[in-house]
């Protein structure tokens, strides 16, 4: 089972104790199964992975299995206190209703996903060559990320879609980033909430 | 992981007068039941295992001197199984209107102006809410209070879900499978096909056939066909059968089998037919179309499971299962997510329709024992 990143940690530090979470491709449920038992969180996790499911199940965290391509009709608007959307919408092929549905079942919505903008990408693509990194492993033709986006980027897609940006700011190494994120980050992270 | 061997079914009788929801009322009856595993001092470790449309009290193990006798979901409860019986208190339970040796229309109607006939078409109607209430009051003289799980796929899938909303205190945890809130239009229709079926054979006699010592045979044939169709898949059927024909060349004929599904549906008619009981199998279709815990909240399944907020859920569907398709899983969790109830949800890609919530598929076999072994932890 995975441990509790340092990642982990600075994303759970955003969530209210007390809150009603839901994870949006939830993974093994590390992160829901620390919530619950560190601050009394409560909820359920969303993941299409059999394995994924049947690591939830085995640590005992709510986790239901659908395809986020097909949206959260499961759930009631503002349903949740804490909606989180990490390291997934650069999977999605609907990535803007999906940010959408996330600003819909939730108070306020956690998103992160990796920063193209970050400057050792920057590098590679002035090189001439797609970035592969620590944080970007995968070769462009066979990349699960198909949405590349930057920090910059996903500032002008909440807005697009009336999102207010609550806090932002970067990841790296294991460090929160607040100074120049969309060029000292690989992580992007926003807290969003609707109107 | 082990067989449980030879296990025997026992029988209670009850004298007290079961009230059903059609307003007819049992006056006295007898539940036949298998248990496997001990009950622990706390009675605390007890599992009820909900049967479907042609299944029984008999879960898992064999019956002394009968070959091929392992119960319907062997490959799931015994030693070291997903549902494991060397730490669960496991119970079958047959159904009232069964033919399996609970009070059905194979019995004595006690009507005494009747002569001692069978009940046939006189059993009352029952309907899941009624089963679950007969079941309540069989752990009550089992001594169990409360149930760590309830467990069932298809129409006991229902009772599962039942079992929260009528007695919700008496339940930890429930498990559906291959369910669903009620019977689509169509799964309605497949039904009455196959009550038709049996209705206009000429053997069926009103339902009072037992007197003319005959069977109506032929119906209960075509009720198994059209049902065993309708719990595989399209991909199955076609894998398992596909074109293939008896013989070499096509016979043209109109009556003998030509193709090999013909073959297997008339084959799996004959064997059900040896068998069931004709009223039970109207009866219990009746069930299963009359389920629909919505209908009492104007049809908000949400406000219906707002009884069974102090349970746990787990719900499994199957992505070939068209007759109880994942959608309707679906709105079972989302009446659950509505509530705020803890639920996990599996939507198991196997092949085989239906079927499936029967057969060995690990990743459900997998998430199944994953389950039992959480609801084991919080057993004292």
């Amino acid at each position: 089972m995975t441990a509790v990143t340092t990642e982990m940690q600075l994303i759970a530090d955003l969530v209210p104790a007390g809150a009603r979470v839901l994870d949006l491709g939830c993974g093994d449920g590390a992160l829901l199964a620390h919530l619950q038992q560190a601050k009394g969180c409560s909820g359920y996790g969303v993941e299409i992975a059999d394995d994924n499911l049947l690591a939830c199940a085995r640590r005992g965290v709510n986790v239901v299995q659908l395809n986020l391509e097909e949206g959260l009709a499961l759930f009631d608007d503002h349903s949740f206190d804490v909606v989180l959307q990490l390291q997934t919408l650069q999977h999605l092929k609907n990535t803007e209703s999906m940010l959408r549905e996330t600003a819909r079942v939730g108070r306020i919505g956690i998103v992160s996903f990796p920063n193209f903008a970050h400057w050792p990408h920057r590098l590679s693509v002035l090189g001439g060559r797609m970035p592969v990194t620590k944080t970007l492993p995968y070769q462009w033709y066979d990349t699960p990320n198909i949405r590349v986006g930057t920090f910059a980027d996903f500032e002008v897609l909440a807005r697009r879609n009336g999102l207010t940006i609550l806090d932002s700011f970067g990841f790296h190494s294991g460090h929160v980033v607040r100074r120049w994120p969309n060029l000292l980050a690989s992580v992007a992270v926003f807290k969003i909430q609707r109107g | 992981m082990g067989s449980i061997g030879h296990v025997t079914p026992q029988t209670l009788h009850f004298a007290d007068p079961l009230l059903l929801r059609s307003g007819a009322q049992l006056a006295a009856y007898d539940l036949v039941y298998e248990t496997y595993g001990t009950l622990n001092a706390k009675r605390s470790n007890a599992v009820l295992v909900c049967h479907a449309l042609n299944a029984s009290h008999h879960v898992a193990g064999t019956h002394a001197g009968q070959d091929k006798s392992e119960g319907w979901w062997d490959n799931l409860v015994g030693p070291g199984k997903p549902l494991d019986t060397d730490r669960f208190f496991v119970i079958g339970v047959n159904n009232l209107g069964s033919c399996f040796g609970s009070t059905g229309p194979m019995q004595t109607n006690p009507d005494p102006a009747l002569g001692g006939r069978p009940w046939g078409a006189d059993f009352p109607v029952v309907t899941v809410e009624d089963w679950v209430d007969a079941q309540a009051r069989l752990l009550d003289v089992l001594g169990i209070e409360r149930l760590a799980a309830v467990l069932g796929g298809s129409l006991g899938g229902m009772q599962a879900l039942s079992w929260t909303l009528r007695h919700s205190q008496r339940v930890g945890e429930c498990i559906a499978v291959a369910t669903a809130p009620n019977l689509s239009a169509q799964n309605i229709a497949f039904n009455e096909v196959a009550r038709r079926a049996i209705i206009t054979d000429p053997d069926f006699h009103g339902g009072h056939f037992y007197a003319h010592g005959v069977v109506p045979q032929r119906g209960l044939r075509v009720a198994r066909m059209i049902g065993h169709i309708t719990y595989l898949s399209d991909d199955s059927m076609e894998e398992k059968f596909g074109r293939q024909m008896r013989a070499a060349e096509l016979g043209y004929s109109t009556q003998d089998i030509e193709f090999q599904i013909e073959s297997y549906l008339r084959y799996q008619g004959d064997k059900f037919s040896a068998y069931f009981d004709a009223n039970t199998y109207l009866l219990i279709t009746r069930a299963l179309d009359s389920f629909d815990p919505a209908s009492g909240h104007g049809g908000d399944l949400s406000a219906a499971f707002a009884a069974a907020r102090g349970n746990r859920f787990t719900v499994v569907s199957f992505t070939t299962d068209w007759r109880f398709s994942p959608a309707r899983s679906r709105e079972i969790v989302k009446a659950l997510v509505d509530n705020r109830i803890d639920v996990s949800y599996a939507e198991i890609a196997a092949p085989h329709g239906h079927d499936a919530f029967l057969l060995e598929d690990p990743r459900y076999h997998g998430l199944l024992r994953a389950t039992f072994e959480r609801i084991g932890r919080t057993i004292r």
